[in-house]
Formats: structure tokens, C-alpha cells, sequence
């Protein structure tokens, strides 16, 4: 069945970026808003808009009761949850489907499964993908992580079963570090996801993170649309992510693509989802998680394919099969997507204020995904990712090259960006030898902060 | 009288002193949630907390008080 009209339960950037497919495919978009972001252009490109509530998430952006009335209100065909807020909330998913209303995203069950950390590590290891040494279940209590952590052997990684975006993970190098550690993160893990379940992975040492973007119909036809390589990360949240990997081999790459294939068909996956993985420094590759969602940095998916990957997930949701096989799909070129952040560029802190200017470079091989225009006000409620550079070149030199050009033409005043940082990464010497992993930035800042 | 001031806009997540607590200059004294992160608010200068102005949950502008000192 066709999609003739779908709301979007999300906002800034992504927001934006829903109705831009929509629009080529003639489909009726209905925005939702907090009071926080009744200026933002998303609210005033979809063909109505409907205010949802105070500015807090769980007021607003979070409240499943409202978002699923006002769909209802509007008629719509399809909520598009976009990332993040409740785009792997398998209740919410689930609540839409018994709406009669479609969910833009794989099956509430499917979400479940992935959203519980402990029970997709179990189903990947019975698939045969290769994951992080661990608890296959979860550990009940501090003496019991110790008795794992001995077996594992240190460092071990302390995780929340439900947890997700560098919430409620730390490493523990000791025993004394890891009692330390048990209560805070379980009180983390019950008051931010609401289960309290931990569990322990083997510490990988320097590792990067790559990850491979799959695409799946309802006849489990299964594709892969390459990896995407996202090592340069803040506080486990990622800056910078290109497509294809400049640092893995030839072997290790199809081994990726083996792998993530392999996981969603394990699962049944339908429509454009993730698979992460740690990559070590021997190339040994291990499952992290999967994200049933699409994915903040699927521009740089698009810029090297040509796919529309949101078109992909309205066509797949409306029932239709993939229109091409593994072999119809090339990679072109280099891409790179570099996440503009409301942000001190070297403590990180964040940095709400009124926008004053806002301009972005133009020009070949340049894609700007902004949430924001000049005038608008960024507020202290949401994430501080205010807008994506993604800058797509015929191999990576000439990417980097237009990425440099890019960000020194961007120009935003009124608030602290990460730009100057953005910068002078792309003229870092490791960063230009693709020779990095995720303690890139952390190494850098503490050596920025000696000198 | 010395007043602590919230260093951005955010939401109280922790107060970690109260009244008749004795602070050292540098010390966290609330934690704010901005941008969903956790930004810690530390005393400019010692003291003995005299009234704590604001409760977990509560909306602060940037340069609010938060915490007044006594000698």
C-alpha cells in the first residue's frame, strides 16, 4: 500500500531531512513540535504542524500517548520515528502497528530483540557472527562481576543491557575499579532505561569502529549498502564518519559485509538498519549492537551509492522488495560527513544561545542536512548536533581537500561550534593517513591540554 | 553573602551540598543536564552553603543563582 500521508515523530535535522524525500515522492508530511522549536524550519516546510507539548523529551518528543492521537487525528498512513527519541522504543512501534498506523522501521519485535543488549549478543553468537568474549547473560550482583571479570580477565567493559549512545557503559581496569563502578551504573542503567540488567564484554584495546549498512525486504531479501567508518568519537558519541573505511584491508572489509548480512538475516530484518562493529588491531572483528534505525551518518551511505536511503525504508515499509541485487550496487568515490555540534571545540561543553549568523559553503561535492537557520534559538533540551556537513569527492585526497575549503567557508556566529576542531582534523596528519581509531580525539585533547 | 551562578542554561539534575555545608572554590555543587550531558557547576569560591535557591527538576537561564555562601 501506498504511504500518502506519514508524520514525522522527531525534529530538527532529521526532520527536515524526512520531508525532503518526501516532497520528490509527492507524500503529505505532518510535523510535530515542542514549544522549544516552533521556529525551526522543519515546522514550517511539512504541511502542517502540530505543537506537542512542553520542551522536555518525555513532554513532548517522548510522549507516545499524543503523538499516537495526533497521527490518528491527521489521518496518517506511517509515523517515521527518525533516530534517536523513540525510534527504538519496540512499545512505541508496536503501539503504532495495533494503530493501524505503519511504522517506518523493522518489526516492534525485531526492535525488542536488538534493543535488549544481553539477547542479541546470545542470537548473534548462535548465528555464527563473531561477538565481544562476555557474560552471555546478564550479572546479578558486584560478586558475581568479579568472578566474570577474572574469567574474561581485565579490562573488562561494564554495560546496560537496555543502554545505547555511551550511556551506561565505563571500563573497569581492576577489581577495585569495577565494585567501584557496579552501583553507579546500575542506578544509571534503571533511571536512564529503566532495567537495571548489566552485563560484561572484553575491553578492546585501541579499537576502531566501523559499521555495515544493511537493507532487507519482507521476502528476506538481504543487501549490504558498504560500511561506514566512525572511529572519531567523543564520549563514545560519534563527530566524523566516512564511507568506505580508509584504514581496513580488503579481507577484513568483506568479512564485514559477511557478518552484517548474516545478522539481519538472523533476525529477519526488514527495512534500512546498522550493524556496529569493533574492529581490533589484529582486524578481528566483533558484533557490538545493531541500530533498527536509520542512522545519523546515512548521508555519507548516499553520497557514495546515489540511493535515497529514506525513499528505500517508505518503499520497504509499503511492502515492496528491493530494487536491486548486491551486484547492482557500486560505491563511487570517498564520502565524508562531519556533524556540526553547539559545543566548546576543546572542553566539549555544550553551548545553547541564539544563532546570529548561519551560512553554509556551497559547491560540488557538498551536501549541508542543517536543523537550524540564523535567528533560530539553540536550546539547552536536545542533543547539541545543529547541522552535517557531507562532502563527497572522486577518492578520499579530494574529499579531504573540498572538506577543508567546506569548513572554513562555513560560518555560524552566535554560538560555540566545533568547527575550528572539524578543521584541524582534516589536516591532522593521522586523520589524513586513515590510520586512527576511537581514542583519536581523546589523545589529541589530552595532549592539546598539556601543551 | 557570595552567590554560585548556573554557567549555562539546563535542567537541575543533582544538588550536592546543603545548607551549613562547608565548600572549597572548585568544588561541584550541582550537576545540570544541557544538551543531554551533564555539566557539573563549581563553587567560584569557598564557603559555607546558606540556602540552596533551586530543586532537581527545575529550569535554570544561564547566570541564575543557584547556591548562596556565607563566610
Amino acid at each position: 500500500m501506498e504511504i500518502k500521508k506519514l508524520l514525522i515523530a522527531n525534529r530538527g535535522e532529521i526532520a527536515r531531512r524526512i520531508i525532503r524525500t518526501c516532497r520528490k515522492r509527492g507524500i503529505e508530511v505532518v510535523a510535530v513540535y515542542s514549544d522549544a522549536d516552533q521556529n525551526l524550519p522543519y515546522v514550517k516546510e511539512a504541511d502542517e504542524a502540530v505543537r506537542i507539548g512542553p520542551p522536555p523529551v518525555a513532554q513532548s518528543y517522548l510522549n507516545i500517548d499524543t503523538i499516537i492521537r495526533t497521527a490518528k487525528e491527521k489521518k496518517v498512513d506511517a509515523i517515521h520515528p527518525g533516530y534517536g527519541l523513540l525510534s527504538e522504543n519496540a512499545t512505541f512501534a508496536r503501539q503504532v502497528e495495533e494503530a493501524g498506523i505503519r511504522f517506518i522501521g523493522p518489526s516492534s519485535e525485531v526492535i525488542a530483540l536488538m534493543g535488549d543488549k544481553v539477547k542479541a549478543r546470545q542470537q548473534m553468537a548462535a548465528a555464527g557472527v563473531p561477538i565481544v568474549p562476555g557474560t552471555p547473560e546478564g550479572v546479578k550482583n558486584v560478586e558475581e562481576a568479579l568472578i566474570k571479570a577474572q574469567e574474561i580477565g581485565f579490562p573488562v567493559m561494564l554495560k546496560a543491557s537496555a543502554g545505547g549512545g555511551g550511556i551506561g557503559m565505563i571500563v573497569c581496569r581492576s577489581e577495585d575499579e569495577l565494585s567501584k563502578a557496579f552501583p553507579s551504573t546500575q542506578g544509571r542503567a534503571k533511571a536512564y532505561f529503566g532495567d537495571n540488567t548489566l552485563f560484561l564484554e572484553k575491553y578492546i584495546e585501541k579499537p576502531r569502529h566501523v559499521e555495515v549498512q544493511i537493507v532487507g525486504d519482507h521476502k528476506q531479501n538481504v543487501v549490504h549498502l558498504f560500511e561506514r567508518e566512525c572511529s572519531i568519537q567523543r564520549r563514545n558519541q560519534k563527530v566524523i564518519e566516512e564511507s568506505l573505511s580508509p584504514s581496513i584491508s580488503e579481507k577484513t572489509r568483506s568479512r564485514l559485509y559477511e557478518a552484517g548480512v548474516q545478522a539481519a538475516r538472523a533476525v529477519g530484518y526488514t527495512g534500512v538498519g546498522t550493524v556496529e562493529f569493533l574492529v581490533d588491531q589484529d582486524e578481528q572483528i566483533y558484533f557490538l549492537e545493531m541500530n533498527t534505525r536509520l542512522q545519523v551518518e546515512h548521508p555519507v551511505t548516499e553520497a557514495i551509492t546515489g540511493l535515497d536511503l529514506v525513499e528505500l525504508q517508505l518503499d520497504l515499509a509499503a511492502g515492496k522488495l528491493l530494487p536491486f541485487s548486491q551486484e547492482q550496487i557500486t560505491a563511487t568515490g570517498h564520502g565524508i560527513e562531519y556533524r556540526i555540534y553547539a559545543e566548546d571545540p576543546t572542553t566539549f561543553m555544550p553551548s545553547p544561545g541564539k544563532i546570529e549568523v548561519f551560512t553554509a559553503p556551497q559547491g560540488e561535492g557538498i551536501r549541508i542536512d542543517a536543523g537550524v537557520e540564523a535567528g533560530n534559538e539553540v536550546t539547552p533540551f536536545y542533543d547539541p548536533m545543529i547541522a552535517k556537513l557531507v562532502v563527497h569527492g572522486k577518492d578520499r585526497e579530494e574529499t579531504l581537500q573540498r572538506s577543508r575549503e567546506a569548513l572554513s567557508a562555513f560560518q555560524i556566529e552566535g554560538i560555540r561550534t566545533n568547527l575550528p576542531l572539524l578543521k584541524e582534523i582534516t589536516t591532522d596528519p593521522q586523520f589524513v593517513s586513515g590510520k586512527y581509531d576511537t581514542h583519536f580525539l581523546m589523545n589529541r585533547t589530552n595532549s592539546t591540554r598539556r601543551n | 553573602m557570595k552567590t554560585i551562578a548556573a554557567t549555562m542554561s539546563g535542567t537541575v539534575l543533582q544538588v550536592l551540598v546543603q545548607p551549613g555545608d562547608r565548600v572549597e572554590s572548585g568544588q561541584d555543587v550541582v550537576i545540570l543536564e544541557s544538551m543531554k550531558m551533564e555539566v557539573p557547576v563549581q563553587a567560584t569560591v569557598g564557603g559555607t552553603v546558606k540556602e540552596v535557591k533551586v530543586e532537581v527538576g527545575a529550569f535554570v537561564g544561564d547566570g541564575d543563582p543557584l547556591i548562596e555562601l556565607e563566610d
